[in-house]
């Protein structure tokens, strides 16, 4: 399949083979615009029996084959281009299968250089599976043997300012060259490594390096301590992901050349679409993807973007680490009712070793999403722990700063300043009612001020991610018209307050002229309904110790966006944002904000 | 969705069964093709490079990096005992001497001319694989390893933990549904891999280990004690590698859940022989379940294997995965094409199912486990 130009595509198929499903989606042109026309899914087939992930492919594309009426296929080839009612122009896909990329990064120091490279290698949608430096605080044995440990995909090499010392970028070189590390799949190839340093120090690392490794050299993505410049690493790593890794992973030759476009890692794809939504809008964002084995948190901060991901957080595969890493209190804390927890501990485990199943009775599905907001809240403080500025930098401070002591390396990700918080996978997705989506999302990030909150609708954002780097305009359309639910506003005032005293008084103007006085005690959550496609102008005035983005007392005025949910006045508190340590009290309390918001349909039974 | 359940473990009283037995790195195989092994054989073996230390002589001798290789003494490539030196500086006319002395018995691989390090190796490990499961050679992986086949009973559990065990089969229990407890553990049940009930505990895991006995298969386990038999929460099902003195394989899930019958009356009657147990147990990329391989010969055609991955149909007999009816056996008596709201008000597939009293009920498909033979 050649690439054709964009006004020529009338029709796309795109694929995202995940760890344990692959999804297809067929979307056309109708009239001027582009819409989602069907999805379909299929088991993934990367594992014995089948060790080919075209079989699964294929069997996704048959079931859009079925619901869509249209033939797609040929025996086992994408008809294209498109004839008639036959066909598809384009075929693109990503691909997380197999464990996704997994990737191993090298810096001199661990706090400057070593995170630089672990912000290329994660951007770039790899798992990062440990950071070696210099200082890193492990003796160089076991720094070796931890090496040859890992079996990753790739190695990403950094260290070192370009003309700065290169004793020890050879020094991590030498590491590496002892380790003699081995790619985790295919036994006959050697294991890609990306230079990415110093480059004063490329003869030293070629020396070291070539006979031993696919060594790949490239331009330094810490040039000057106070500038990245990653763009070059993860270039590097996505080519290498196609030539080296997906080249070795069951089926994948063979996918390869159905697309004309590269294959790429699911993560790097939905990074894509938040970087688009992020500079198209002039808007922070925040998105987050629950899988079942990881989630993935992206940030889009003054136009930086990050991405982390939390290779063990995850509501199947991962459920029992959520409750390891983040203790059964932490969870109990949000389950509305007494449960006993031997009982607790037992079904989190059934759940990992039977990932699949789903929560049949209404106790089952409070008790995931209790899970859900646990392991949300952990993979967005790993986040905020990561998307920082660069450290090491000298900062130049007027007299403005004095009392503002904010040293390198301050997080970037400013609740405060969030616009939009995206959510998606199973959990938030596919939840019964879009409210236990907003509300999971509220309770794990705790957005401030004013946030709109949107979900998406089937998880298609992968495909909307590779699709908009040949086709940016039909991602955009199929992005805002099918993929992003937009769920509503959410105000929440920060600062201290008292429980019942009257937090937020809201003068509130709807479309249809329509005028309303609303005000919300401490403590209470409170549902303005305001349908999707509409706004409602509201003047908010905050108590006086409370914060809604105008200063403490102040009043603003804005304009909020209304959803599938409505707008939501959320003043249960932010810094501190606290539940009742006694659990009676915590119970009537989650309750209250339940019922507030309509959460579950008879709650008052479980 | 075509196959939204889980197919569910096997419990095979006939199978033909092929285990790969390779090693970490290339090196020799020790079998042939036809030959007959015992679990114990050891059908290939290798060496591991030695670990690596690394000795930083530019600061022991006092001397520059570049210096280094006119200081050594012994050649790269040189054996050297812990305590050797391998390189000296001079300094003060020769008055005094810096000497840099190997850290460990180890072979000289390397001295950096930028770093100053020197790069000792230690002696190679040796790696030995065993075929673990009496049976046939099959295939030879040349410099790898082999393939062989077993003809026997195979049973598959949920969950395990610790590695591969032999041992000779021992019903500890009257019935699937007993608790594995105390007394019911003799004194002669060194080098055996006991069969249990519904539950056992770590404390009586414990005895099992005292005892000797090598394996544990039993229905259930609490959470709270694999936290205590462990001494940590486990947080992703990958195990394997523990070493705790026993091999667990719950073939159930977690909480007391009496064995299934068919799995409970199998290993009833391979009690006495000799069984290959592994709880090596992987959910994620590639699903590696606990399992029980007992090698026998049965006549051929006696409830053989084969009846491969037939879909859920009118009859099929079901287990429920979840909860509320975790663990219950029932027959599928409906299968709606359409999809049908939970209490929760998810929309999902679902089946009827009849738990043997008559009475029908909705479960989600995704919540049962077919059971295979």
């Amino acid at each position: 399949m050649s690439l054709p130009k964009p006004d020529e595509i009338q029709s796309i198929l795109a694929t995202d083979c995940g760890s344990t499903t692959t999804k297809a989606i067929l979307i056309e042109r109708r009239g001027a615009e582009y819409r989602l026309i069907v999805r379909g899914e299929a088991p993934t087939t990367v594992e014995a029996p089948f060790e080919d992930v075209t079989r699964g492919v294929l069997n996704a594309i048959m079931e859009v084959e079925e619901l869509a009426g249209r033939k797609l296929l040929d025996g086992e080839k994408i008809l294209s281009p498109q004839k008639g009612n036959e066909g598809v122009d384009l075929y693109i896909s990503t691909s997380s299968a197999g464990g996704g990329l997994q990737m191993m990064v090298s810096g001199v120091v661990k706090s400057m250089t070593g995170e630089s490279a672990q912000r290329a290698a994660l951007g770039a949608g790899a798992i990062v599976m440990d950071v070696i430096a210099s200082n890193d605080g492990r003796l160089p044995h076991e720094k070796i043997k931890r090496i040859r440990q890992l079996r990753p995909d790739m190695i990403l090499l950094s260290g070192g300012i370009d003309g700065g010392t290169t004793s020890h970028v050879a020094e991590m070189a030498e590491l590496l060259a002892a380790a003699d590390p081995k790619a985790r799949l295919g036994a006959g190839y050697e294991l890609p490594v990306i230079y990415a340093g110093n480059k004063d120090a490329r003869g030293i690392v070629e020396e070291r390096l070539a006979s031993k490794t696919a060594l790949v050299i490239t331009d330094n993505l810490r040039p000057v301590l106070e500038r990245e410049n990653l763009t070059p690493a993860r270039d590097k790593i996505h080519d290498l992901f196609m030539e080296h890794v997906m080249a070795h992973a069951p089926g994948y030759k063979k996918l390869m050349t159905w697309s004309p476009v590269p294959i790429m890692p699911t993560p790097g794809a939905v990074g894509l679409i938040m970087e688009t939504i992020a500079r198209d809008e002039k808007i922070n964002v925040i998105g987050v993807d629950i899988g079942g084995a990881t989630t993935d948190v992206f940030s889009v901060f003054q136009g930086i973007f990050n991405r982390t991901v939390s290779a063990n957080l995850g509501m199947s595969y991962s459920v029992s680490n959520v409750l390891a890493e983040a203790g059964l209190p932490n969870i109990l804390r949000w389950v509305p009712f007494e449960i006993s927890e031997p009982d607790l501990r037992n079904r989190i485990k059934n759940k990992m070793i039977r990932p699949t199943t789903i929560p049949q009775t209404l106790e089952e599905l409070v008790i995931e999403q209790a899970i859900a907001r646990e392991a949300l809240r952990l993979a967005f403080e790993q986040h905020k722990m990561l998307a920082v500025g660069l450290k090491g930098v000298q900062q130049e401070r007027t007299i403005s700063d004095t009392f503002e002591q904010t040293g390198s390396g301050a997080s970037l990700v400013r609740l405060d300043h969030l616009d939009l918080l995206v959510g998606s996978g199973g959990v938030l997705s596919h939840a019964p009612r879009r409210a236990q989506s907003a509300l999971m999302m509220l309770d794990a990030f705790l957005p401030e001020h004013v946030t709109e909150l949107a979900v998406d609708s089937i998880f298609m954002m992968p495909q909307l991610g590779v699709l908009s780097t040949v086709h940016p305009e039909a991602a955009k359309q199929v992005f805002e018209k099918d993929c992003l639910i937009r769920l509503g506003a959410s105000v929440a005032p920060v600062g201290p307050c008292k429980d019942g005293v009257t937090a937020l008084k809201a003068s509130l103007e709807f479309q249809d002229g329509r005028k309303e006085e609303v005000s919300v005690p401490f403590g209470y959550l409170r549902l303005v309904e305001v349908p999707d496609g509409q706004t409602v102008k509201a003047m908010l005035r905050p108590d006086r110790g409370l914060d809604v983005g105008a200063g403490k007392g102040r009043e603003r005025e804005v304009t909020l966006r209304g959803g599938v949910v409505g707008v939501i006045l959320d003043c249960r508190g932010r810094q501190p944002f606290v539940l009742p340590q006694d659990r009676t009290q915590r119970i009537t309390k989650l309750a209250e904000w339940n019922e507030a918001l309509d959460i579950y349909p008879v709650l008052a039974r479980v | 969705m075509a196959h939204s359940y889980t197919p569910g473990l096997k419990v095979a009283r006939f199978t033909v069964l092929r285990r790969e037995r390779k090693l970490p790195l290339a090196g020799d195989v020790l079998v042939k093709v036809g030959q007959k092994v015992e679990a114990e054989t050891v059908v290939a073996r290798t060496e591991l490079p030695g670990n690596v230390q690394t000795v930083n002589a530019a600061n022991i001798l006092g001397v520059l990096p570049e210096d280094v290789p006119d200081c050594l003494v012994k050649p790269i490539g040189s054996a050297l005992k812990k305590g050797e030196a391998f390189a000296e500086s001079k300094s003060f006319f020769g008055l005094f001497k810096s000497k840099c002395a190997a850290t460990v018995d180890s072979t000289l691989e390397s001295i950096s001319t930028v770093t100053g390090q020197a790069i000792l190796r230690e002696p190679p490990i040796p790696v030995e694989v065993d075929a673990y499961v009496d049976g046939t050679v099959v295939e030879v992986h040349a410099g790898q390893g082999v393939t062989v086949e077993m003809r026997g009973s195979f049973i598959q559990g949920i969950f395990g933990v610790g590695g591969e065990t032999v041992g000779t089969l021992h019903v500890c229990v009257d019935g699937p549904g007993e608790v594995l407890t105390e007394a019911k553990i003799g004194e002669d049940v060194r080098g055996k891999v006991l069969v249990g009930g519904s539950h056992v505990s770590t404390k009586v895991l414990r005895v099992a280990i005292q005892k000797g006995a090598r394996a544990v298969v039993v229905g259930g386990f609490d959470d709270h004690d694999l936290r205590e038999f462990l001494g940590y929460d486990l947080g992703v099902a990958i195990t394997g590698s523990e070493e705790k003195g026993i091999t667990l394989v719950v073939t159930e899930g977690f909480g007391e859940i009496p064995m299934a019958g068919r799995t409970f009356e199998l290993l009833k009657q391979c009690e006495g022989k000799k069984a290959s147990v592994s709880g090596a147990t992987q959910i994620r990329a590639g699903v590696l379940r606990p399992e029980i391989v007992v090698p026998q010969e049965i006549a051929a055609g006696a409830d053989q294997d084969g009846a491969g991955h037939a879909g859920l149909e009118l009859g099929s007999v079901i287990r429920v995965i979840r909860e509320p009816f975790f663990g219950r056996l029932g027959k599928v008596v409906a299968l709606p094409p359409e999809l049908m709201a939970l209490e929760t008000e998810a929309k999902v597939r679902v089946l009827e199912v009849d738990f043997g009293n008559g009475s029908k009920t909705l479960l989600p498909r995704a919540n049962v486990e077919m059971i295979e033979s």
